[in-house]
């Protein structure tokens, strides 16, 4: 069985402050790396964000966030997609990101 | 001597105040989720040092926060940050903010189904806690009134919710449809002399009634009258905003409906507007004076499409019959250029010997009458927009 990967998770101010953390965490992914397999092992590490970024009950994607990585807007893949190459490796982070609003 | 603690939940935070029993000074401790909107919080009549809070936001949905301390520090119940989300042995741990709906049981499919704004029927979708209210004895046992409408209990300090699916189960599900504020569970009144016995009622469907500790349920909307439904008398469908009983008579309730101060001789199983010489009975609040059960409170509110005070006048009314006679009292609130509104759950009262009243505005002042109405000041005055108040006597 390979090592886990070791993925650099860039979380919103919120969230950091539910979790107590900074900026960015770093997380042990199984392989294969997704976007379905980050935020399981995000819940994991994290239980308070659990909930959070995926409704609780349907696991969707909550609609005002979205998901960035390597200059690309990785929101729509399919949460089962392997991501790129650089993200797998920690060379780039996957970014969590709350959308734009006033008020 | 004893204190007051008044917890305030606001559009972007949660403050907790106190004051020693004469109310005139105050120490502000907050914002505590600095940014999220926290639509209540509400202390354990029985350790006062446990408050619950709800906190939210359209971005990150439903957090359910726990305070042991009085409010100074919170976690989410049972689940301290960085504690792994399965035990040692692989258990997963708590979903404290977590809240299923039950679903049919032959079926699996949702339990049942509500009117959506097009006339479509919709299932339940889970949106925010509206509010929090803990038992009367036990300060691990709270409710949860929810959006989509429906009541939750957790026996555990909130660790873990379960659905009491009799409130949605009895029937009348599919006539339920969502005020513009959303179909929200707003307002849970417990009894002390019946511990079977719960009140609640929701935005728009109407008030509903247990008495056996919330297995089974009914409406008590006779005597209602909406103008806003095709038939103004239905049973269901009526928009309540409020509904309040003295804890020394709990068979007597008063309600202020999205239009008419209403009151209950009969535990809700019968109503009779009590708006009398109200300027506009059009509002949200409502509370009874802690020592007086005929003395009620009202803030009125312009119309249903004018959500600011009446005439940009600050009042709030008082009846000490019960309704129907009210007298506006105005020393110390802005009696001039004021559009503010007060929201649902945002006025309270204290249980000192010279009854408090509290009330929050979306303009984000908290103002106190320590003298029961007679004359206010304001505790805070630029918060954020006021959605809830609460309010801990202490010793």
């Amino acid at each position: 069985m390979s090592e886990p990967h070791r993925v650099r998770v860039v979380l919103p101010q919120h969230l950091r402050t539910l979790a107590s953390v900074s900026r960015e965490v770093a997380l042990e992914v199984e392989d294969p790396v997704t976007i379905a397999s980050i935020l399981d092992a995000l819940d994991a590490a994290f239980p308070a964000l659990r909930g959070t970024v995926r409704d609780h009950l349907t696991q969707q994607r909550r609609p005002f966030l979205r998901f960035f990585a390597c200059e690309a807007d990785l929101t729509h893949q399919p949460p089962d997609a392997v991501l790129p190459e650089a993200v797998a490796s920690g060379q780039a982070p996957f970014m969590i990101i709350g959308a734009i609003a006033g008020g | 001597m004893s204190k007051v603690r008044v917890l305030v939940g606001t559009r972007k935070g949660a403050f907790v105040l106190e004051s020693d029993g004469k109310r005139e000074n105050w120490q502000l401790n907050g914002p505590h989720f600095a940014g999220w909107e926290i639509y209540h919080m509400k202390g354990s009549p029985t350790d006062p040092g446990r408050v619950y809070a709800s906190q939210s936001s359209g971005w990150f949905g439903q957090i359910i926060q726990r305070s042991d301390d009085g409010g100074r520090t919170w976690h989410q119940p049972g689940l301290p940050a960085g504690q792994p989300v399965t035990t040692p042995e692989g258990m997963r741990r708590v979903d404290s903010n977590k809240f299923a709906y039950d679903t049919s049981a032959e079926t699996g499919k949702p339990l049942t189904t509500h009117q959506w704004y097009d006339g479509t029927q919709r299932p339940w979708q889970f949106r925010r806690v509206w509010h929090l209210e803990p038992s009367l004895g036990d300060p691990d046992t709270i409710y949860a009134g929810v959006e989509d409408a429906a009541l939750f209990r957790s026996t555990d300090g909130g660790r873990n919710w379960n659905e009491l699916a009799g409130l949605r189960g009895h029937g009348s599900g599919p006539q339920w449809q969502p005020g513009a504020g959303g179909m929200c569970l707003h307002s849970i009144i417990l009894d002390r002399d019946d511990p079977g016995r719960i009140y609640i009622a929701i935005s728009a469907a109407g008030a509903f009634r247990s008495d056996d500790g919330g297995a089974t349920w009914k409406p008590i909307n006779r005597g209602l009258r909406s103008e806003h439904i095709p038939n103004p008398t239905a049973e269901i469908g009526h928009c309540v905003h409020r509904i309040a009983m003295h804890p020394s008579r709990p068979g007597v309730l008063f309600m202020q409906k999205h239009w008419d101060v209403m009151r209950s001789d009969d535990s809700g199983d019968s109503w009779r507007e009590v708006s009398g010489n109200l300027p506009t009975d059009f509002g949200f609040v409502i509370d009874v004076h802690a020592h007086e059960p005929e003395t009620i409170y009202v803030v009125p509110i312009k119309s249903d499409s004018e959500h600011y005070v009446h005439e940009g006048r600050l009042r709030v009314y008082r009846s000490r019959t019960g309704g129907n006679e009210w007298e506006a009292l105005t020393n110390g609130l802005p009696q001039k250029d004021c559009y503010v509104n007060v929201l649902r759950d945002a006025m309270a009262v204290d249980s000192l010997d010279q009854c408090g009243i509290y009330f929050g505005t979306t303009g984000g002042q908290v103002y106190v009458s320590a003298d029961a109405g007679e004359t206010w000041k304001p505790i805070v005055h630029d918060l954020p927009a006021v959605l809830s108040v609460e309010v801990q006597t202490l010793p």
